[in-house]
């Protein structure tokens, strides 16, 4: 008993997750995670399933301006600058 | 401690000053898709908050010559479309609550529906009912594909704006946390439930998406 320490369930993990990339898990909860994460198949594909997401994230074209809009924004400049 | 400015923003900020066309074109390209995120955060629509990005460079291209390079540009830019966005949701007649923007008083919202675990009952409570898929494992024209991508832009245009524009700072353009903080002015506790809501609800978007396509 003295010896063991709270294991984390899958669920809890999942939650934990983002705290974890960010490295914002106390010393004693990352060690914890790293210790689910290294025997749980299950945890493993979900976080291949969060890192997945991220990079393909990183792929999307982001929505700008309208056409209109940049050309206001140029008119607006072109005045600013008389 | 803010950042001292790069030597490119000196030449940046000297280019504005000076009138040039290009080096405003350049800016504006860079950072108006962010502001948009940004001020969608603050007033009702998409169309409302391009005016307040449009706003906001008139703001910065009126106080170029005071600015002092105390912090770096790009927080100088997004101080004043903040402070152009709010000014604008008090004029639409927006209450603003500043716990509704951080998110942080939201009721819980699992990362996952509690179904995909076991129940206190079972002999491994809290642990996966079936495996989550690898999905790495998968073909890479597949997850690359244009409809992967659209399916991920219009789950974006779909989740809370506070949620919107901390993934898009940081998983679209690549923003580190201590920068998405600074221009959201944001805790960076608040900006982590923020992120892991918002990455939470992408994944299950992508996942719909990938479940149906694979499943045959």
């Amino acid at each position: 008993m003295i010896e063991t320490t709270e294991q984390l369930s899958c669920q809890e993990l999942v939650e934990l997750l983002t705290d974890f990339l960010e490295g914002a898990l106390s010393p004693r909860d990352h060690r914890r995670f790293e210790e689910h994460l290294s025997h749980c198949v299950g945890c493993q594909a979900h976080l291949d399933q969060v890192q997945t997401t991220i990079r393909l994230l990183g792929r999307v074209t982001p929505a700008s301006l309208s056409p209109d809009a940049e050309r206001a924004l140029l008119e607006t400049f072109r005045d600013w600058r008389r | 401690m803010e950042a001292a400015p790069r030597p490119d923003e000196t030449l940046l900020v000297e280019a504005l000053r000076a009138g040039d066309e290009t080096a405003f074109e350049q800016v504006t390209r860079e950072f108006s898709p962010v502001m948009l995120r940004v001020a969608q955060m603050y007033v009702s629509s998409r169309a409302v908050a391009e005016e307040v990005v449009q706003e906001a460079w008139l703001g910065v291209l009126e106080g170029i010559d005071r600015f002092e390079g105390r912090s770096s540009l790009k927080t100088w830019i997004f101080r004043i479309l903040t402070n152009t966005a709010k000014t604008r949701a008090v004029r639409e007649g927006r209450t603003l609550p500043l716990s509704s923007l951080a998110g942080a008083d939201d009721p819980q919202e699992p990362a996952l529906e509690a179904d995909r675990f076991h129940g206190p009952d079972h002999p491994w409570p809290g642990h996966w009912t079936a495996r989550p898929a690898v999905w790495s494992a998968l073909p890479e024209e597949r997850l690359l594909a244009g409809e992967t991508r659209e399916r991920l832009a219009d789950a974006l245009e779909g989740l809370p704006p506070n949620q919107r524009a901390v993934v898009t700072l940081r998983d679209v353009h690549g923003w580190s946390s201590e920068e998405v903080c600074n221009a959201l002015s944001l805790s960076e506790t608040n900006q982590r439930v923020l992120l892991h809501r918002g990455r939470s609800r992408m994944r299950s978007a992508l996942e719909r998406y990938l479940d149906q396509e694979g499943s045959e």
